[in-house]
């Protein structure tokens, strides 16, 4: 459903620090799968799920979207294939801050225009289904890593996207609340969505929930499963 | 009802902005009320031949500003003597400044 | 159309709840907002309403006062002027003016003392050893219709004088300082002989001649001058222009403080907003939407403070009559006139004062927001 022809990104192109994150990268995302992007820090993952995510251009190369080219598309577009087919999970959640949970849920919502009741309910029914019907009035500094990551992922799935990105969503907890994200990875995956994370924890790449792995070392593929 | 942040705003807006109108509406209204002492007021005028409002009436100049000497420069202040627009560029002269005469012309010291 | 608004909603929801987060920091900026139009449009409402009403009042003033000169100062009028004046063609009514000033070292004013016209109302009420006395006369000296009051003249002699009749206080902004008499006092307190006057008022039949009869007038009497009403009005109009220019100019240092701190505000993005912004556009807001909502932003808190500062203001100046400019604005008078003003709006000055608190504000807010929310967010939260 996505795939990516020898992507290749670089930072601060032309100048003395140029730095090249990604350097060929072929790659195919099956859909409805749970695939897994590992590698050591600095390999390119994070950038590798920016770039298919549309939250960054690749220097070259194309990225194809059920057969749709979008490595090119203007501004605009590209926005709005963000926001109706992708759902991001931050690695540092980026919530925003003095807001309630559920406003933070509602967020990527507001530009649609759409039905305000509606979206209320969808927010607190997201809510709910991930056990934080109790906190959704609470301003999102003040819960726990644990409740920040749920609300992330509350945020990411409002507008029903077809494909949930996380990036490192492991990262940040113990192993019991580790353990409860995979869980909640398997119910995603059970309502068909595609799921595409990168990890280096054990417990995800091991996971029976995980379909593919995919390994990244400085910017290059190396070998799939 | 106006549980929306933005119902709320809309509504006070909505109030401060009649508000505003109303002070237009005040303004009209009044303006034809004091038509009648607006009238008075212009024939006493006309009657004693006033040329000013005694707005300033201890600066001379601007009490009757038609009556002015044609030569005499600003009175800034009820104690301060006429004294021409130079005076604002240029100080007086340093050994006349050295002792003042008191006002009240009460000299501590002998000349 | 019923979609666009929703948006602009679910924006201004988010704005407000942006807004809110940092309370006390908006509501003191708002505070500091409002009272800087409030001041800027009582400045405003209050000169032109007075200059309304001073053009009002003046436009029935005589066309024409004749001053003789001396040596370059106001010097009386001769007898036998009159007549002269008399035979200049477009001369409608001529009449010889009694009147002066005098300094009361009680309440340290000075008062105009005045002769009426033949014609005036108040002529009738000033026989010998009567007096008309303006309403701010009446309050600094405690006196009321039927008492006495004693001013000595230049000359050391004491006169007495029962008052008659005081003016009315809707008239104190032309008459508040008056005291009229007959002639024949006026004549004995200032020592003016018979036949001579102060100056001289003309009534001229067509307004359109009034210059071309102060061109006669410098021939016939090449030591008078006249002064035209227009010249009156045009004088005060520009002392009123010159006088509000102090006033801004002193409330420049305010503006100014409040113009660095807005654009502080306004236009420093601190690393948490560019953040933010970056939040925004990676969970799908175009950058149209980032910047229509700081435009709701700007737009939200210039317009209150717009409206609240105007109405405050109008308030201020129609209703509790400018009690915090009298004293610049009125000027050094001691004898101040009590007067309510007239609310007199000039539509044109609301919508500058409008468009030069509003725009300023609003586009301050958004420009800023451009660099950020056109890059791609991945770039922008990396930061």
């Amino acid at each position: 459903m996505i795939k990516l022809t020898n992507i290749r990104k670089a930072y601060n192109q032309g100048r003395d620090n140029e730095f090249w994150a990604l350097n060929g990268i072929d790659l195919e995302i099956q859909a409805q799968r749970v695939t897994a992007l590992c590698g050591p820090s600095g390999s390119g993952k994070s950038t590798l799920l920016t770039i298919i995510g549309c939250l960054a251009r690749p220097t070259s190369g194309r990225v194809h979207l059920a057969e749709r080219d979008i490595s090119s598309l203007p501004e605009r577009f590209l926005t709005e294939i963000r926001r109706s087919t992708f759902g991001f999970v931050f690695q540092q959640f980026n919530l925003i801050k003095g807001l309630s949970a559920r406003d933070n849920v509602m967020l990527p919502a507001y530009p649609l225009g759409g039905d305000w009741r509606a979206l209320h309910e969808r927010a607190e029914t997201l809510l709910d289904s991930l056990k934080l019907g109790h906190r959704l009035h609470a301003r999102v500094e003040w819960l726990s890593g644990g409740e920040q990551q749920r609300v992330a992922i509350a945020r990411a799935m409002i507008n029903d996207p077809q494909v949930v990105i996380a990036d490192e969503p492991t990262a940040n907890l113990d192993t019991a609340l580790s353990r409860e994200f995979m869980a909640i990875l398997e119910s995603l995956k059970e309502q068909g969505k595609t799921v595409l994370l990168t990890s280096h924890d054990p417990l995800v790449v091991e996971s029976a929930v995980v379909d593919t792995v995919v390994n990244l070392r400085d910017g290059h593929l190396v070998g799939a499963d | 009802m106006l549980s929306r942040k933005s119902q709320r705003a809309f509504v006070f807006l909505v109030c401060i902005l009649a508000a505003f109108l109303l002070t237009f509406a005040d303004s009209a209204s009044r303006q034809a009320e004091h038509a009648t002492l607006l009238a008075a007021n212009g024939r006493l005028v006309e009657q004693l031949g006033l040329t000013d409002l005694c707005l300033f009436t201890e600066a001379r100049y601007t009490r009757h500003p038609s009556q002015a000497d044609l030569h005499s420069a600003f009175q800034d202040h009820p104690l301060g003597l006429e004294h021409f627009p130079s005076g604002s560029l240029l100080p007086p002269p340093r050994n006349l400044t050295a002792s003042y005469e008191n006002l009240d012309r009460k000299t501590t010291s002998a000349d | 159309m019923k979609t666009w608004i929703e948006k602009q909603q679910a924006l201004i929801d988010f704005t407000l709840a942006s807004l809110a987060r940092r309370k006390l920091k908006n509501l003191g900026l708002l505070l500091v907002y409002t009272l800087i139009v409030f001041l800027l449009a009582s400045v405003m409402l209050f000169t032109h309403a007075l200059r309304h009403e001073a053009a009002q009042v003046l436009k029935n003033s005589p066309e024409v006062i004749v001053q003789r000169m001396v040596a370059g100062r106001h010097d009386l009028i001769p007898p036998g002027y009159l007549n002269r004046l008399g035979r200049i063609r477009g001369v409608q009514k001529k009449e010889g003016r009694l009147w002066g000033y005098y300094y009361d070292a009680v309440v340290k004013a000075n008062y105009t003392f005045m002769v009426p016209t033949a014609g005036a109302s108040a002529a009738g009420k000033v026989a010998n050893g009567k007096i008309v006395i303006g309403a701010a006369v009446a309050r600094e000296r405690g006196l009321l219709p039927g008492n006495l009051i004693s001013f000595r003249s230049y000359s050391g002699r004491l006169f007495s004088f029962a008052v008659a009749e005081v003016l009315p206080h809707s008239a104190e902004l032309v008459s508040a300082d008056l005291i009229l008499l007959s002639e024949a006092d006026y004549r004995a307190f200032f020592e003016i002989p018979a036949g001579h006057y102060t100056d001289i008022a003309l009534s001229v039949a067509n307004p359109q001649e009034v210059r071309n009869i102060a061109a006669k007038l410098a021939e016939t009497l090449p030591d008078s001058r006249p002064i035209l009403r227009e010249e009156v009005l045009r004088t005060y109009e520009s002392i009123f222009n010159w006088r509000e220019g102090i006033v801004l100019v002193l409330l420049s240092g305010s503006i100014f403080a409040f113009a660095i701190f807005a654009w502080e505000k306004a236009s420093g993005l601190s690393a948490e907003e560019k953040r933010e912004i970056g939040i925004l556009k990676a969970i799908g807001w175009e950058t149209g939407d980032v910047l229509k909502m700081k435009f709701w932003e700007g737009a939200l808190v210039s317009l209150t403070a717009f409206l609240l500062g105007y109405i405050a203001a109008y308030l201020h100046v129609f209703r509790f009559s400018s009690g915090l400019f009298e004293p610049v604005l009125k000027g050094w008078a001691v004898l101040y006139p009590r007067f309510e003003l007239v609310p007199v709006v000039d539509g044109f000055q609301v919508a500058t004062l409008f468009f030069f608190t509003v725009f300023p504000y609003t586009v301050a807010t958004i420009v800023p927001i451009w660099r950020a929310a056109i890059t791609d967010p991945d770039a922008v939260m990396r930061g």
